[in-house]
């Protein structure tokens, strides 16, 4: 997700578009990524613990994004 | 005559004139491919303009782990020249060899035309054949053209002269403080939006990006001849 002191023009364009068509109460919108990774890993925490690495490593640039990690068995 | 490494990733699409713009300006360029961990002895490295990996996940993410990107980070620390051009700039981003990200255009159209840009700073391998304050036409092309730091790195950016192009009249793209270029702190690593191998010839509707190319030689002929005429006679400044 873009940092929340940046200007996120795709957030915004969405904003307007959905003012637009009427919904009410929209206030701020912010557009980021969804990445789903499997993962094999032994526990819940083992998989988050990696998955924050993929995202230190290569899936956020911590310049522009902030991210947040949430694990699902499947 | 100076050996320039013009870097090849999936993708590229400036990489053919950059090297003709290095070659127009007397180097001796050559072509690096990405999976390549060898860059031959190189003076300076350009990371050209294009599209690496398709700009998936965010443009230059996928680049700056290609085997050869390990090479130019070396000859970054060596204290060599290296140039990135548009994507290239983003990769160096994304290597973290020049501070700050390129993101996706304040207006989000992607923006493909002549812009306005002041040389900021000269004492960097790649402008020192310009004059502080020239005023040059070069193109844009990009999609994630906005410069971004935070307040604290943008503030270090322009305390330490590390500014090295700024748009002027206009800022396309949104970009922190009109930035349209930056090196780093040791002034060896230098990024730009602007397209400078897409004007340095009338043909091509102007000649104010060749003395980019111009710089490396400069450098060359100021130190054996100190005099920037020896370089072929071209519209060098002496």
């Amino acid at each position: 997700m873009p940092r929340a002191s940046l200007l996120d023009p795709q957030g915004q364009a969405v904003q307007h578009a959905l003012q637009a068509l009427g919904f009410s109460g929209v206030g701020a919108v912010r557009a980021g990524k969804h990445l789903v990774v499997e993962v094999q890993a032994a526990n819940r925490e083992e998989a988050a613990t990696r998955a924050r690495a993929m995202c230190d490593r290569l899936l956020a640039n911590p310049v522009t994004e902030d991210y947040h990690v949430a694990v699902e068995t499947v | 005559m100076r050996r320039v490494a013009v870097v090849v990733f999936p993708g590229s699409n400036c990489d053919a004139d950059t090297l003709d713009a290095a070659r127009a300006a007397g180097s001796d360029a050559y072509y690096v491919w990405h999976r390549d961990t060898d860059l031959r002895q190189p003076d300076a490295v350009i990371l050209p303009g294009g599209f690496s990996y398709g700009d998936y996940l965010r443009s230059g993410a996928i680049a700056r782990f290609s085997s050869v990107m390990q090479a130019v980070a070396a000859h970054a620390r060596a204290g060599g020249a290296v140039l990135g051009v548009c994507n290239g700039f983003q990769i160096l981003c994304e290597a973290g060899l020049l501070p700050g990200a390129l993101m996706r255009n304040a207006r989000l159209k992607f923006l493909s035309r002549p812009v306005r840009v002041r040389v900021e700073a000269t004492d960097t391998p790649f402008t020192r054949s310009y004059e502080r304050g020239d005023e040059l036409t070069v193109p844009i092309a990009h999609g994630d053209g906005r410069y971004v730091a935070d307040s604290e790195t943008a503030a270090l950016l322009e305390a330490g002269g590390q500014v090295v192009w700024r748009y002027v009249g206009e800022n396309p793209n949104g970009s922190t403080n009109d930035i349209a270029g930056v090196c780093n702190a040791g002034r060896n690593v230098v990024g730009i939006m602007p397209h400078p191998e897409r004007r340095n010839a009338r043909v091509l509707g102007g000649e104010d990006g060749a003395r980019v190319f111009f710089s490396l030689e400069a450098r060359n002929a100021t130190q054996h001849a100190g005099d920037m005429r020896a370089v072929d006679g071209r519209h060098l400044r002496v």
